[in-house]
């Protein structure tokens, strides 16, 4: 069952991120990486790691595509195409493609999975998350985690700022 | 009893295919299945009983009868409704994008699918049970604002964009109020899984055991709610009187009725997510101390609390929608930006005092 959920999942994956790179609507493109998002998301769940896949709905497939929708929903209209780019462009972006794929391939096959394999461990618990975040002795995150805090404090304030410019 | 339990009767059933089909991958899939018509059949009679109710509620409130005509109590109204409704012609529309468009309610759809997945209805009566569970519920049921906006841009009408990029704004914004109020219980509660939390009410309610941060965080969780599922006095996507119908205005026949039926089916996992977390789930009302009072009210089975506990949310949900006077956009987002999220994060500060200082039941 969990190889037969693997495969779809990393079929609508695949087709799905094509589909983004080749649709002509942008909006279209929009749709397709969210498909793409969530089901990362159901790979994450057939890997029992429950809290990644919950991230992952709410900040990607819940925040970030919103976003691309939203700005897409304000900026475009509905009958523009993009224009399918000339050979002389699209012919060394696709050997540039193909190189980089196999390069990428090519190292995954080499890399031995098999020998690496661990046990299935139990998918780590909520509290050790909170617990990791908020611990100041060994392994713990918490530096790293309120770093990041007012690394988005001052985003968030900047966008205040650039969004009051005009405003004066 | 197995109104009681449905452990017994889950398993009994699981050990039947088992004999029958082998343990396996045929297995599994009947069970898929079998779960799938379960919502699916549960989705379709509650849309229609929660149709007759909000007719009824709506028509006490306004000082009328309600459907009267077709069946006692006018209670056949909806299902004849519905077969209308599902005999209308789809309208293709010119000029729209046609993928776009047919996709939108599906999104839409799916997303409470997913979130009324985890919600424990009885002992032994849920489908996912993850140790995230509050988690999970409030990042898929984030993902129905989705089919909102493709359903407004794709429909190339100035109505529905302008009711898409409302509701948008507005899912966006009330999910913080939403997602912090029930944090605030989480704190209370030591755990995100339902099952978890339910079983940690067995006593009392987390509505009494966390008295008034967990009150504060309640009301806050209704308002946010009502506006998750885009309801009066919320309704600016749908706005009536500006924007003749929001982001559906181009939708007929099913493509509409799933639009529908999805707002009541938001309606009712808000209120089931509130009767999970802030009122006990299935657990009895119980006082601690009173034996015999606890003892009688375990007389009325589980299931039956829930129901009673979630449809007197969802009627309360209803009196909101049918007493306030719609928002408008600029007041909606100073309600939760100035009022709702401060005082949310400063009840989450209190509620982490209390459970600290142990000034809880």
């Amino acid at each position: 069952m969990n190889v037969i959920m693997f495969y779809i999942l990393a079929a609508v994956i695949l087709v799905c991120s094509v589909l983004t790179v080749t649709s002509r609507k942008i909006l279209r493109a929009a749709t397709y990486l969210m498909f793409v998002l969530i089901a990362t998301a159901g790979l994450y769940f057939l890997l029992q790691v429950n809290f990644l896949a919950a991230v992952q709905l709410m900040v990607y497939a819940g925040g970030i595509v919103v976003l691309i929708i939203f700005s897409v929903l304000l900026t475009s209209h509905i009958e523009h195409q993009f224009e399918l780019a000339a050979p002389s462009k699209s012919i060394p972006a696709a050997l540039a493609a193909i190189a980089g794929a196999a390069i990428c391939i090519a190292s995954i096959l080499q890399f031995d999975f098999t020998s690496r394999l661990a046990e299935q461990t139990t998918s780590p618990d909520i509290r050790q998350f909170g617990h990791a975040f908020l611990n100041y002795g060994d392994g713990g995150y918490v530096l790293p985690f309120e770093v990041i805090s007012i690394l988005l404090l001052a985003a968030m304030v900047a966008a205040i700022m650039i969004a009051k410019k005009n405003k004066q | 009893m197995f109104l009681y339990d449905f452990t017994e009767l889950t398993s009994t059933i699981h050990a039947g295919l088992e004999t029958t089909f082998g343990e396996g991958l045929l297995t599994t899939t009947i069970e898929f299945v079998i779960a799938g018509i379960v919502y699916l059949l549960f989705f379709a009679v509650f849309g229609l009983f929660a149709v007759y109710l909000e007719r009824k509620v709506c028509a006490i409130i306004q000082n009328r009868v309600g459907p009267n005509r077709v069946g006692p109590y006018g209670l056949v109204q909806t299902i004849a409704d519905f077969v209308k409704l599902l005999m209308k012609e789809l309208i293709p529309i010119n000029n729209s994008d046609r993928f776009l468009f047919n996709l939108a309610p599906f999104i839409v759809i799916t997303a409470t699918f997913l979130a009324i997945g985890a919600i424990p209805f009885a002992p032994g009566l849920q489908m996912l049970d993850f140790d995230i569970g509050i988690l999970y519920v409030t990042a898929v049921s984030s993902l129905g604002v989705l089919g909102i906006l493709l359903a407004g841009w794709s429909s190339n009408n100035k109505y529905s964009l302008i009711g898409a990029m409302r509701s948008g704004a507005q899912i966006v914004s009330y999910e913080l109020s939403a997602g912090l109020s029930l944090m605030t219980i989480i704190v209370l509660a030591g755990t995100m899984q339902f099952s978890q939390v339910v079983a940690g009410q067995a006593d009392l309610w987390f509505i009494f055991k966390g008295h008034i941060p967990a009150i504060i965080a309640f009301i806050i969780f209704m308002i946010a709610g009502t506006a998750e599922t885009n309801r009066g006095p919320f309704d600016l996507a749908e706005a009536e009187s500006e924007l003749t119908a929001g982001f559906h205005t181009e939708y007929s026949g099913i493509k509409f009725a799933l639009f529908y039926l999805s707002e009541y089916i938001n309606m009712f996992i808000i209120a089931a997510i509130g009767t999970t977390v802030f009122l006990g789930g299935w657990q009895p009302f119980q006082i601690p101390g009173l034996e015999t009072f606890n003892h009688i009210m375990w007389y009325c089975p589980p299931v039956l609390w829930f129901f009673l506990k979630a449809f007197a949310l969802i009627i309360i949900m209803m009196w909101f929608k049918w007493t306030f006077p719609r928002l408008r956009i600029d007041q909606l987002l100073k309600l939760e930006w100035k009022y709702l999220l401060p005082i949310n994060l400063i009840n989450l500060i209190l509620m982490a005092t209390c459970v600290l200082l142990g000034w809880h039941f």
